[in-house]
């Protein structure tokens, strides 16, 4: 091989390698990743059933009721909407009523239902997902104690 | 007093810094030897004076001095002393200060370990190492102070974060530390060769042992943070792609092509302007991943402070550095002559491969970190991207690299003979594939991915030995003669053959644990019986406890085999009466390999629990294989060539003097 071709070899090489790198995040975008709403967003969105998003908001008093033991159902609001999710698993150790939550997971074709897999309530006791703060903060919500949003 | 001391040499130590990052640069210039030589004396300085800085903190915390805020903040006088004196870099300000001891460290080592350095480039090295200390030695002064005081002091402390109070943390950010800063040796090492204009094999040989170093410590770093997080955490995972956890990692990927690019530019003299590229790159991700966890702009676990002012400052010293670094690097890059053909297909080629790839990945990993970040601020819009995002991207990318690492080190420098290369892994790829098969028959089936996976792991491993066994000449000379090249080979081809095997190890475990795992929800009472991963769990029932400054609630499980007793677990839930915070200490036990992970939920009305209990196959792996990697680092770093041949510059016109005299 002349001294061209073996730089066209190696940079042919690469660019190809990296075009299919960004055709691949492209399509990853596209596919794997979830979008955060609160309550009162989800008329609006109107999503389709079965898509994966980011629920946020707090769990609502009083309404944490475990069903068999293994399967948890609480409201999740942001004081606009409330929307009732189930579980099936351990909660996290600083699930709480009154406190900040954010349930991944979808909502089932024809049910208000939204059947989280995952359940985040983040370490720390005044923790609030920065997420739900920041709409809750916007739709006029008044958190208690200025530690709440870290 | 002591605590103004402590505050007063953080000052000295910036007075210093400013003095180191000018005066050298000027003597160089001027080529007055008394200021280039201050350079080192001033590293050492303010090593000593960082050192005690830190060490007035430390002093703060074991004696719970509360009127200084920050131990009021994350201290308790009850918490046991291996949690008080790790509580110092348990929160931002403590934490940005033990930075600051490591980049001093790095600098103070330069000084005195770089004898066979050229003093101008030493000189040139150190006062870019003293920007960097300077900037962060202002960020810490200005927004992050950790010797502010509380009048009155208060009577008790506000406690360490219970998650933290771990001997996990007392390791963990240290090494991580050593590893992330390490990388500002290479990059300041870049920077100088940028002044200078001038590079060559034997910067790349300066290099390479901080390189090696660095990348050493971020190996274990990242390694012992997924395995507290593992078991601290209580969730069963052990990588979450927290942006956290990628700030982390990206380095290390960088580090890693950087490593692999110096081995061009030392043995071949070729690839120099990328591996410069590479230096700078890698330390920028470490500044950047500074600012992510530092900044508080991500909502994470690991984000524990949390200020704009210091987000700002942060940006400010990333954006001065990474940009100034690149603006450099476009001005003088074209001065740097590259040298050293190859054909593609050689020992040359592969690195290239191993860098295209590696350097994709980073990127890859780079964007799913910050779009997020990005959308937000551009439409508001908040997504999350976790997991299926990396596997498909990161996964897929890196999946033609592990395939080609053992050719890597079996190609002829220069020009390679890929079929010669592919005879010799003929073995290598005989025993994976069957290996693979053992596993479908044995599990009766399966994901065929997951036992290809496996496969490609063994392929992974022996082919890495199979350099080694070819080279000493296993199976074609006589056992001792074989044994005696054995012995006789550099360090550097076993550190090869060691860090690729642990690569391999860990696949294997990613896999197995990935694909066989298996996970159980359910609601025990005292008597009952659950199997995972062929054993079988019977609750006991729940025993209350308290420690120094906690309660617990703690669950016995005997554990049986067939019938037998095999061992005990136990798993609890505590309360940590100061922040009044619950956390969950899973209760695991390691079967060879494998581990029984389990961990309590609540308790139902009636003397149930909720109990989570993973069976996880194979999962030291994982870690065990990022200790292969790091003995291959410390393998490595021990070959005579990286200390002996350093100053080859120096030797070289030695020669040609000696040879035009002859």
């Amino acid at each position: 091989m002349t001294r061209k071709q073996k730089r066209l070899a190696i940079i042919g090489g690469g660019v190809g390698f990296l075009t299919a790198a960004v055709l691949l995040v492209m399509f990853a975008f596209s596919q794997a990743v979830a979008y955060f709403y609160v309550p009162g967003d989800l008329a609006k969105a109107d999503l389709a059933p079965n898509t994966r998003i980011r629920l946020g908001g707090l769990v609502e008093a009083g309404s944490v009721k475990r069903g068999d033991g293994k399967t948890v159902t609480f409201s999740v609001t942001d004081t606009l909407a409330t929307v009732p999710v189930t579980y099936t698993g351990i909660l996290p150790d600083l699930f709480r009523e009154g406190q900040g939550v954010v349930a991944e997971g979808a909502f089932v074709a024809g049910s208000p239902v939204f059947v989280a897999d995952t359940v985040l309530a983040k370490h720390d006791e005044t923790y609030m997902p920065k997420d739900v703060a920041d709409r809750l903060k916007a739709q006029g919500v008044t958190l208690g104690g200025k530690e709440n949003i870290r | 007093m002591i605590i103004e001391l402590g505050h007063y040499a953080l000052v000295l130590a910036l007075a210093t810094a400013l003095i180191q990052s000018v005066l050298p640069l000027v003597g160089v210039r001027r080529g007055d030897r008394a200021l280039v030589e201050l350079a080192g004396s001033a590293a050492i300085v303010s090593f000593l004076l960082v050192t005690f800085s830190f060490a007035v903190l430390t002093f703060a915390y074991v004696t719970s001095d509360f009127s200084v805020r920050n131990v009021w903040e994350n201290s308790h006088s009850l918490k046991p002393l291996i949690y008080k004196i790790s509580g110092v870099w348990g929160n931002h300000e403590g934490s940005m200060l033990l930075w600051l001891l490591i980049l001093a460290f790095f600098s103070a080592l330069v000084a005195s370990f770089g004898r066979n350095l050229p003093e101008t480039l030493k000189a040139n090295v150190l006062a870019v190492q003293a920007w960097i200390a300077a900037a962060f030695t202002l960020f810490i002064l200005l927004t992050s102070n950790p010797f502010a005081r509380l009048v009155p002091a208060p009577g008790e402390g506000r406690d360490l974060n219970p998650v933290l109070q771990d001997i996990g943390l007392a390791i963990h950010p240290p090494l991580l530390y050593l590893g992330y800063v390490g990388f500002s040796v290479c990059f300041s090492f870049a920077i100088a060769a940028l002044i200078e204009g001038r590079i060559d094999a034997a910067w790349a040989r300066w290099v390479r042992p901080w390189a090696l170093a660095a990348w050493t410590c971020l190996t274990a770093g990242i390694a012992m943070g997924s395995y507290w997080a593992y078991y601290e955490l209580g969730w069963g995972g052990w990588w979450f792609w927290d942006p956290v956890e990628n700030a982390s990692f990206m380095p290390w990927l960088a580090g890693t092509a950087l490593l692999h690019s110096a081995l061009v530019m030392e043995k071949r003299e070729a690839l120099k302007i990328w591996t410069v590229l590479l230096a700078i790159l890698t330390f920028s991700l470490s500044l950047l991943g500074t600012f992510l966890v530092r900044s508080g702009v991500l909502t994470s676990v690991h984000a524990f402070a949390t200020d704009p002012t210091r987000g700002v400052f942060i940006l400010a010293i990333l954006v001065v550095f990474i940009g100034g670094a690149l603006s450099l690097f476009a001005f003088r890059a074209s001065h740097l002559k590259s040298g050293g053909l190859f054909a593609p297909i050689s020992r040359e080629g592969a690195l290239v491969l191993n860098n295209l790839i590696l350097t994709t990945a980073t990127a890859t990993v780079l964007t799913g970190t910050l779009y997020p970040l990005v959308l937000e601020a551009l439409t508001g819009d908040k997504i999350s991207v976790g997991a299926p995002f990396f596997n498909m991207t990161f996964g897929l990318l890196m999946l033609p690299l592990l395939f080609a690492v053992p050719f890597g080190p079996l190609l002829a420098w220069k020009r390679g003979d890929l079929a010669a290369a592919a005879q010799r892994l003929f073995v290598a790829v005989g025993a994976g594939l069957l290996f693979a098969a053992a596993v479908y028959y044995a599990r009766n089936g399966g994901p065929v991915l997951a036992v290809l996976g496996i496969g490609l792991g063994v392929y992974l491993i022996l082919g890495s030995i199979t350099d080694v066994a070819l080279r000493s000449g296993f199976g074609g000379v006589a056992g001792a003669v074989a044994f005696r090249r054995f012995l006789g080979l550099p360090r550097s081809a076993f550190g090869t053959a060691l860090a690729h095997v642990g690569l391999g190890v860990t696949l294997i475990g990613i896999v197995a644990v990935t694909a066989y795992e298996t996970e159980t929800v359910v609601e025990m009472k005292p008597g009952m019986l659950v199997d995972a991963g062929g054993y079988s769990l019977r609750f006991d029932g729940m025993r209350q406890g308290r420690g120094p400054n906690y309660t617990e609630d703690t669950g016995h499980f005997t554990v049986s085999r067939g019938g037998v007793k095999v061992t005990e677990i136990w798993s609890s839930k505590r309360l940590y009466s100061a922040r009044r915070m619950p956390t969950t200490e899973a209760g695991i036990r390691t079967f060879g390999l494998s581990q029984l992970y389990v961990s309590l939920g609540d308790e139902i009305t009636g003397g149930g629990i909720v109990v989570r209990i993973w069976w996880k196959p194979l999962i030291l792996c994982i870690w065990g294989g990022a200790l292969v990697m790091m003995a291959a680092g410390i393998v490595s770093l021990s070959d005579r060539r990286l200390r002996v041949g350093a100053p080859s510059r120096a030797t070289k016109t030695a020669r040609l003097v000696a040879g035009a005299a002859e």
